[in-house]
């Protein structure tokens, strides 16, 4: 990697200040940053090292039923949070699902929704890539594509957002907090990822020294904590990226869906929500017909990318089973395999 | 012009001068400490064969700065047993042969430490699965390693079943 | 307990009371304390760090470096190019030795694959290095890249694997065909496959005038360091390489590669030691990968389920400038019985590096295609798998028609089933469900890989205080070569394995030979258990002809050797210590030697085979068709088993290498660019624990009294064999759908 300068800001305030000169990065748990500075993504001039930044660590219930999580707050932290993951199972099973251990005891809520896109073309820095390099061109097309978009994708760029933890906060309507040299500013998570465009490529909507202080979670949003489940489809067991998955979250009354939340991951350049597809939901018993139904609306439109066009039936498909898992309701504890397939839905051992 | 951090390895206060800052704390055990039994695989985060505990948390070493650790207390493998007596992980992984070349094995042996601690996985072996799935083992140890960290919880609770 | 030996009967050795014992690792402490010593922990005074520039284009020229920037960098000390690059005695692409393999090391400027080094930047710190090499910012006549069989140059090769031939016939293929009942044809293909040993590739190179020392894992020590000296030009006593410990090697480290070969010219230029260890992504390019197949099998089968011909063709990728063609079809000539097997070979150029011996190398690919292929033909005919294989038993070697040294299949076949319950298994496929509605399938494999041996040498040193030295450079990359080699080392010189010191590792010890194609306990174990027997054999004779021993008058082939004692056979009274004979004779020390082999004869008329049977369970998602292993069940015979626990060890990891075959591992190239676009380990995807919730091994007994003196087969890489098929065939039993291709994907079951 590239020499740079180290700073360590004291406060937010300096923190900005030196965030927004040219070539400046934020650092805080390092395990996005650090891995694209090694293979040469990422060359930053100045690193400003956020990491111990005061107070931005904190997990809060806030008075009238909203949380605010600070941006520090490591993904394993608050995936074990126990007050956190039982408002919030299906993203406390999809920071779960992700990465590893040893990535998540570090990694932190601002640093995954700043992680840039696993596609193997932007991280080469000897491929055209238009999020790299605006107007280069984008090399994947044509390329090893079976990982790629199918949903909101344009010639400028076919690549997906890797998070888990932010899918099913997307379904929450989780805004995020965002202070810099303007001033602060609140932003809709849905917002926050940008599609393509036909000439752009898409990214993080943060502006020079702006960064993420925190995220906070809408009061309502913990009235889905009995019917929430993140599913996550992988090509091994474990230690994988999601090929899709999906976060659903339900309102259950009286047998009937009084509020629906849905939202797909590793389809497009954000997690993908369709408000239309949760409201054909409402007011109808909870069963493989409404869901069917919801699912096809969310991949209406879709189109390969490449070698993907599986992927589009694989979306719906997983939109189904994760609306029919939540349906059945939280599970008592964190499945010993969060997120997978293969975590029993009777509570059954697989394997002694 | 030079950085200057402290860190505190297996018990032991270093001062380490860096010319930079790009050095991460996997190559800074290595290369400037000398404590070469933390492993790279794949200096990138996707192996766990750097597996250390900071400030009791594993973390992998390698995709970390060393001077955004400057001050922690870090336990690598060379840290574990007691003059000639093995730490229970690291006993429990001779006798269950959960290892092979050995290479990925410190690793493995800090982040089981760091699993035990957690609390999350309990007795049940596919919570272990699942929580040491961070650590490939290219030999495929895998059987031996989950039955060493089954059998070293149970000797680690014997341990404090007697203390208590 | 059977602990004696007869050093005048070699060919009849009883092995003593360590052998057999599942001893656990003796390096096992050095190994979970940190303290075990690999090649790149290994820091010389005064050393520099090399990285090299890896080539981003496949094919063409490079025709620029940014040295002034490379140079520029603080901390970078000096910059090879092909321009001031030291001479090398050897030609790198001279293929100068045997099992040589052409080698980039900078001996000029061409681009012949993606991740070439085309220089070589060394400096102070790691990071100084591996940023001037990024800064070199490298320019290129590049041409098109030719990645894939369609776009490859197509040829007929002249040999398959290490000197095969690449065709082989028995019998009249076309009468077997039109004499079958039914014809099947399974075609499958393989893609290109990384060993990603977990250990990089690494070397620390230092000279002293011209005597240079080598910390750099290897497979073949000794061979290896002959190979360094040549390249050299030094003599080979000149070079000591040292290599108590491989983290991994799988194949990929038992040849002399470029990197090494730079990092030795660069410590020659700079005058100081130098350590170069490849970055991950280096490891898909300049030190070998599986190469890809693409395999037809032609089954022909009579009414009864009897196989009438077998024919397997394979075409295997290789690199634009040197061959190893993955000898896949070869996978047929010993497993069935058939009167008619034909298999045939072919070829494609691509622009990748040069693919190598990776873990059964031939097997493993020949063998996932073959039992996939058996799977199909059973079902064509309505039979359990297992019966098919049972029906077309091969009793003598079926493509010489040798008798087997030993074959305990049959067995393997039947604990196997047993301990995973095959016989509930039902005929049809997508019959079964778990309680939460996942679909189960059930399939096997049978397992085969030759029991090779090659040539080994070792050192037995008795020692007046009762003790023994035992030498030979062997390799332990993971199989257990300090506890096994011990094991059968201490029973060499009949003394309890805590009164041996073992030495291995390096080279200036005696040529323990290649650490490869699972012969090497067997042929360094041989060579030390000689070396103990000559050195008894000494000190029997010594004993036998000394009027104050007990043993005096006893001749040499009455004596026996136990807990460091020699006795009389015909009187176990009568006996002595070896140190009071050595006393009596004023020996400090007394040296045997012997080296491994195998009886001509028996090598002549026996096929010589370790065996086994892989049976697999998979659940499937059935309507996301995420696939997992949920169980996998060996029963292997081997012959002679030093160590229960390490080969049960090698079995299961072997196994989970062919969970890997069948389900993860895919080296994707780009067809445009050529370079590896998964060259980390988040893209190429090895298991994982989760991955291999239930694995185990049967180990089968089995007495072999032609395959070499010990009995002794080999466990390291039969476990994959049978494997991948097993798997496979357990996804048809679950879905009905059958792979044409590895890693199985998801898309393939969806387009049921």
């Amino acid at each position: 990697m590239n020499r740079f300068d180290y700073l360590r800001p004291a406060s937010l305030a300096e923190a900005i200040d030196a965030g927004a000169r040219p070539g400046a990065s934020y650092l805080a748990g390092g395990t996005a940053l650090l891995d694209l500075m090694k293979i040469g993504v990422a060359r930053p001039g100045l690193v400003v090292d956020i990491s111990r930044l005061p107070g931005l660590d904190r997990i809060d219930r806030l008075d009238g039923g909203g949380w605010r999580i600070g941006a520090l707050v490591r993904n394993a932290d608050l995936a074990r949070d126990a007050g956190f993951a039982a408002a919030f199972p299906a993203v406390a099973e999809a920071l779960l699902s992700g990465a590893s251990a040893q990535v998540r005891n570090v990694a932190t809520l601002a640093g995954n929704l700043m992680q840039h896109t696993r596609c193997a073309y932007f991280q080469d820095p000897h491929s055209a890539c238009n999020r790299r390099s605006p107007g280069a061109g984008c090399e994947a097309r044509g390329g090893e594509t079976r990982g790629h978009a199918v949903l909101g994708w344009t010639d400028a760029c076919i690549a997906t957002h890797p998070s888990d933890f932010a899918v099913p906060l997307v379904a929450l309507d989780a805004v995020v907090e965002i202070a810099g040299p303007q001033g602060s500013r609140a932003l809709p998570l849905a917002q926050f990822h940008a599609l393509p465009g036909a000439e752009t490529p898409g990214g993080v909507a943060l502006g020079p020294g702006e960064l993420i202080t925190g995220l906070r979670l809408p009061p309502g949003a913990a009235d889905f904590a009995a019917h929430g489940r993140y599913v996550k489809l992988r090509e091994r067991t474990s230690f994988a990226f999601a090929l899709v998955s999906a976060a659903a979250l339900l309102r259950i009354r009286d047998d009937t869906i009084i509020d629906a939340r849905l939202a797909l991951g590793g389809v497009a350049a954000r997690p993908w929500r369709i408000p239309e597809a949760e409201a054909l939901m409402i007011g109808a018993v909870p069963g493989t017909d409404v869901f069917e139904t919801a699912a096809a609306r969310m991949v209406q439109g879709a189109a390969a990318s490449g070698d993907n066009g599986f992927k589009i039936d694989l979306a719906r498909r997983i939109a189904i089973r994760a609306l029919t898992l939540a349906a059945a309701g939280t599970p008592a504890r964190m499945p010993a395999l969060p997120a997978s397939v293969f975590a029993p839905a009777t509570g059954a051992v697989h394997h002694a | 012009m030079t950085l200057s951090i402290t860190l505190v390895v297996n018990g032991d206060r270093h001062r380490v001068t860096l010319e930079d800052a790009r050095p991460t704390l996997l190559d800074v055990l290595r290369d400037r400490i000398g404590l070469t039994g933390t492993k790279k695989g794949c200096d990138r985060g996707q192996c766990g064969a750097c597996t250390v505990l900071v400030d009791g948390r594993r973390v992998n070493a390698c995709l970390s700065l060393a001077m955004t650790v400057d001050g922690a207390r870090i336990t690598t493998i060379e840290g574990l047993a007691t003059g000639d007596e093995l730490h229970p992980v690291q006993a429990a992984f001779v006798e269950c042969d959960g290892f092979q070349c050995g290479y990925c094995t410190p690793g493995q042996i800090m982040s089981a430490v760091g699993l035990i601690a957690e609390g999350d996985a309990g007795p049940d072996p596919e919570r272990i699965r699942e929580g040491m799935s961070g650590n490939l083992c290219r030999c495929a140890a895998y059987p031996g390693i989950t039955a060493a960290v089954q059998d070293a919880q149970a000797r680690l609770a014997q341990v404090e079943g007697t203390k208590a | 307990m059977p602990d004696t030996l007869n050093p005048a009967a070699p060919g009849h050795v009883r092995l003593g009371s360590n052998s057999g014992q599942p001893m656990t690792r003796r390096d096992g402490a050095a190994k979970v304390t940190g303290a075990a010593t690999f090649a790149a922990d290994n820091r010389p005074e005064g050393m520099l760090h090399a990285v090299f520039a890896s080539a981003s284009i496949a094919r063409g020229r490079v025709t620029f470096l940014n040295l002034v920037a490379a140079r520029a960098h603080p901390g970078v000390v000096e910059i090879m190019t092909p321009a001031n690059r030291p001479p090398l005695q050897l030609d790198p692409d001279g293929k100068g030795y045997p099992f040589a393999w052409r080698t980039e090391a900078l001996q000029d400027d061409t681009v012949r694959y993606a991740g070439q080094p085309i220089a070589l930047v060394i400096a102070h710190t790691l990071e100084a290095a591996t940023e001037g090499a990024r800064l070199l910012a490298p320019r290129y006549d590049a041409q098109p890249a030719r990645i894939g069989f369609d776009r490859g140059d197509r040829y007929d090769p002249p040999a398959v694997g290490i000197g095969g031939a690449p065709s082989f016939d028995k019998g009249d293929i076309d009468a077997g065909m039109r004499a079958a009942a039914q014809v099947t044809e399974t075609r499958i293909e393989t893609p290109m496959q990384y060993h990603n040993a977990m250990e990089p590739h690494a070397i620390v190179a230092a000279w002293d005038g011209d005597r240079l020392t080598l910390d750099t894992p290897n497979q073949a020590i000794v061979m290896m360091r002959n190979v360094f000296a040549q390249y050299f030009g030094i003599p080979e006593e000149n070079v000591t390489l040292r290599s108590p410990y491989l983290g991994g090697g799988f194949g990929s480290k038992a040849i002399v590669v470029g990197p090494q070969l730079l990092a030795v010219l660069a410590a020659r230029m700079v005058g100081r030691p130098v350590k170069l260890v490849l970055r991950r992504d280096q490891m898909f390019g300049p030190v070998q990968h599986r190469g890809a197949t693409r395999q037809v099998i032609r089954l022909g089968t009579e009414a009864s389920g009897r196989l009438t011909a077998v024919d397997h063709h394979a075409t295997a990728s290789t690199s634009s400038f040197d061959a190893f063609i993955e000898p896949a079809a070869n996978a047929s000539h010993n497993t069935y019985a058939s009167p008619s097997i034909r298999t045939r070979h072919a070829a494609v150029r691509m622009d990748t590096g040069t693919p190598g011996p990776m873990r059964a190398p031939g097997e493993a690919s020949g063998m996932a295609a073959l039992e996939c292929a058996m799977d199909e033909a059973a079902e064509a005919l309505g039979l359990d798998p297992l019966e098919f294989r049972l029906r077309n038993y091969a009793e003598t070697d079926p493509a010489t028609g040798r008798r087997f040294s030993s074959k305990a299949l049959r067995e393997c076949y039947a604990a196997g089933a047993q301990r995973f319950g095959w016989d509930d298994r039902p005929l049809a496929p997508g019959r079964m469900r778990d309680e939460d509605g996942l679909l189960v399938g059930w399939g096997m494999g049978t397992c085969l890989f030759p029991a090779p041996m090659f040539p080994a040498q070792a050192r037995a040193v008795l020692r007046a205080d009762g003790s023994a030295l035992l030498e030979t450079a062997g390799a332990d990359m993971g199989q257990g070569a300090w506890t096994a080699l011990a094991q059968i080392a201490a029973d060499g010189v009949g003394l309890p394995i805590d009164r041996i010191e073992f030495r291995s590792g390096r080279s200036d010890l005696p040529d323990g030979g290649v650490a490869g194609g699972s012969g090497h306990t067997a042929s360094a174990g041989g060579a030390l258990h000689a070396a103990g027997g000559d050195a008894i054999r000494q000190l029997a004779e010594i004993a036998a002809e000394d009027p104050q021993s007990p043993l005096f008058g006893a001749g040499n082939s009455g004596v026996g050797a136990r807990d460091g004692r020699l006795y009389r056979v015909d009187d176990e009274s009568r006996g002595e210590s070896y140190g009071d004979i050595m006393a009596r004779a004023g020996l400090a020390e007394l040296v045997g030697s012997g080296s491994g082999g195998r009886d001509p004869a028996h090598a002549e008329a026996r096929a010589m085979f370790s065996h086994g049977a892989v049976f697999a369970e998979v659940k499937i998602d059935p309507e996301l068709y995420q696939i997992r292993v949920t169980r996998l069940v060996g029963a292997f015979a081997a012959g002679r088993i030093i160590n229960p626990r390490l080969a049960s060890s090698q079995l299961t990891g072997g196994m989970i290498w062919g969970l890997g075959f069948a389900l993860h591992e895919e080296g994707l190239h780009d067809a445009r660019s050529g370079r590896a676009m998964n060259a980390d380990l988040a893209g190429y995807h090895l298991p994982v624990n989760a991955d291999a919730p239930s694995v185990e091994a049967i180990l089968v007994d089995e007495h072999d009294p032609f395959v070499n003196a010990l009995g002794v087969k080999g466990v390291g890489e039969i476990g994959i064999t049978g494997t991948v098929g097993a798997i496979a065939n357990a996804v048809w039993h679950a879905t009905a759908v059958r792979a044409t291709a590895f890693p199985i994907h998801i898309e393939t079951l969806m387009g049921r």
